[in-house]
């Protein structure tokens, strides 16, 4: 009987909303919806009030579709929506393609003995110290998708006598995964001739088993490289250190190709199978681990924390301040 | 003077000691003074006038005495004596102070004193190792990266760019002669013979039951002389007919072949599928033939 009562009452009132709402000048003008203060009823008028704006809304599309269509071919382009790629900051560093200096640096610079194809690249994925389940997993994984990887455990060692030895032995490349509480939050990719070193944070990691509709595992072909995305100085030595990763000659019949997308300065990592069905669609099957990079710093020489040259760094009070304004 | 039995009486089973701490199988002493540790009639440094302990200091050592006779002023109630960084020296240091007194105390400060010089050894070793950072994370910034990356990740639309990025490398020829489509420039072409072969095609329809057989070994691009005159070697292997009949209607197969290619999407690549692995079949023996491949690439 109660809740009987509170219907009629809703429904009474429910009434007199709608029978008013028509004169919708009429209302005094400091209303607003949060003053009732009974909450169904509040609730209500909430519910019409949104209601009506969407009515509005479509009332107005609809309206300028017509005119669209009125005004046929004199009509004025359709306005492009505001994204923060096109609203981005224009970043001064931006390489244009035919800029000689870029070219000369790169002709010169660590990468170019591999670019040139005087050497092969071979990789030494190591971890922190004490790795637990996921970052061991995440490391065989990653191994198998770079060809021509090793995998060594760190046993305490200072990074500072590992490199000496890697580069005795012919390693291109030393990458370390830093671990936090079982998981590999951390990649630190180390060019060892001498070569720049990189500090990334790695986020949202899937490992293989984790993956929806994966293909099988990957072979031993040497994939393609994508870089997308890397406009900038600091992009394109990035989209270096990372390509040099790879061999320079890959195996096409393999169809396994490794992408590195950059976008708002996140670099996310994926490991597909491609297949042609024709020459205007393409199918791709991703397998292998999935990852997301930040750069956080830029070390010239290679790793040394305490008396490095930083090219690099990443201020979060300076560089996160504008949400336009990207690095890479 | 002091009651030490009366002392512990108190303090030690029935009231309150503000140093104890229990726990289910031990009592504890946080007595700052307290040589084991334990809460025990022994140990307890305010039930014992003769009392002794080793305390440690920034790295240096000191024996502490209690003079009972200076009870009144707790301040100046103990007496420290500085241990020799040497350990036997200070082993001796500490017997020659604490003659006489207790077995039981001497015992116990020589077994503190070693265990407070082993683990000062082993802190000045780990300071030499390298040490784990701890960088503490703004659980606000983290909220915001994850969000950025979560909204990046949808701004990237990683599997079109990738596919972009894989046609338009199709398309520029990277990958050579591994995949034969018929690229723009053959288009033209085809379209042409789109034209002629319209009628043509009509004529076909009827004679197609007869041709799927024969059509697997036709390739989907354009066939050139060459491949014409191994195509029809190829049909002398299976039991056909009139030649003359076939070769007339392999020049004309090829050009339904390819608008076939052009028009009929739905069915090229299942048709296609089929094709190529028949071609991945028939390529071993074309291998050895570069004249095609040579054309192809001249035309493209």
């Amino acid at each position: 009987f109660f809740f009987d009562d509170l219907k009629s009452v809703t429904s009474a009132d429910a009434d007199k909303p709608q029978r008013s709402e028509p004169a919708a000048a009429s209302f005094p003008p400091t209303f607003s919806v949060s003053e009732i203060k009974n909450k169904q009823r509040r609730h209500l008028m909430f519910m019409k009030l949104k209601q009506e704006k969407r009515k509005q809304k479509m009332q107005l599309r609809k309206k300028r579709k017509k005119e669209r269509e009125a005004l046929g071919d004199k009509a004025p382009p359709k306005e492009v929506p505001k994204t923060i790629e096109n609203q981005r900051v224009y970043d001064e560093t931006t390489v244009d393609p035919d800029d000689e200096e870029v070219a000369f640096d790169e002709g010169t610079d660590e990468f170019s003995a591999y670019f040139n194809g005087l050497t092969n690249p071979k990789v030494l994925i190591t971890t922190s110290d004490r790795p637990r389940g996921r970052t061991v997993k995440f490391c065989e994984q990653l191994a198998t998708v770079i060809p021509n990887a090793h995998v060594y455990y760190r046993r305490g060692l200072a990074l500072k006598r590992i490199i000496p030895q890697c580069v005795a032995r012919d390693f291109t490349y030393l990458m370390v995964i830093n671990e936090d509480r079982k998981v590999p939050n951390g990649l630190v990719l180390c060019h060892l001739p001498e070569g720049p070193t990189a500090h990334f944070k790695v986020s949202s990691v899937r490992l293989r088993k984790e993956m929806k509709r994966r293909g099988k595992d990957p072979t031993e072909h040497s994939p393609e490289v994508i870089l997308n995305n890397f406009s900038t100085r600091l992009g394109h030595s990035i989209g270096r250190l990372l390509a040099a990763l790879f061999p320079q000659n890959p195996h096409f019949v393999g169809r396994q190709v490794a992408t590195f997308h950059n976008q708002r300065d996140f670099i996310f990592f994926r490991f597909h199978r491609y297949i042609f069905k024709n020459e205007k669609k393409v199918g791709i099957q991703e397998l292998g681990p999935r990852f997301t990079l930040k750069l956080r710093s830029l070390q010239k020489g290679t790793f040394d924390s305490k008396f490095g040259e930083y090219e690099w760094v990443l201020k979060r009070h300076e560089m996160d301040s504008c949400r336009r304004k990207f690095q890479l | 003077m002091q009651h030490d039995e009366v002392i512990w009486d108190i303090i030690g089973n029935k009231q309150f000691c503000s140093f104890k701490v229990k726990t289910k199988s031990q009592n504890f002493c946080r007595n700052e003074y307290n040589i084991t540790g334990l809460c025990n009639r022994s140990s307890c440094p305010l039930a014992n006038s003769q009392y002794a302990t080793i305390r440690e200091e920034k790295g240096q050592c000191f024996l502490y005495m209690k003079v009972i006779e200076r009870a009144a002023f707790p301040a100046r109630m103990w007496e420290k004596v500085k241990l020799s960084k040497n350990y036997e020296k200070a082993l001796e240091q500490i017997d020659e102070n604490l003659i006489y007194w207790p077995r039981f105390i001497r015992h116990k400060c020589k077994q503190r004193f070693t265990k407070i010089t082993q683990y000062l050894i082993r802190m000045r070793k780990l300071v030499l190792k390298r040490q784990r950072k701890l960088v503490p994370l703004s659980r606000k910034v983290e909220q915001r990266e994850k969000r950025k990356e979560e909204k990046a990740l949808i701004a990237a639309q990683l599997d079109n760019a990738i596919e972009k990025e894989l046609l338009e490398r199709l398309k520029q020829g990277t990958y050579g002669d591994i995949y034969n489509f018929p690229i723009h420039a053959f288009d033209k072409a085809l379209q042409q013979q789109d034209e002629d072969s319209e009628s043509e095609s009509e004529e076909e329809d009827e004679e197609e039951d007869e041709d799927v057989g024969k059509r697997e070994f036709v390739a989907e691009e354009e066939v050139d002389e060459s491949d014409l005159s191994d195509f029809e070697d190829m049909n002398k292997l299976r039991t056909s007919s009139d030649e003359e009949e076939e070769e007339e209607e392999s020049s004309e197969e090829e050009e339904e072949m390819e608008t076939k290619g052009s028009r009929s999407k739905g069915k090229s690549p299942a048709n296609g599928a089929m094709v190529r692995k028949k071609r991945a079949y028939v390529e071993i023996e074309y291998e050895q033939d570069t004249e095609p491949a040579s054309k192809s690439r001249s035309t493209s």
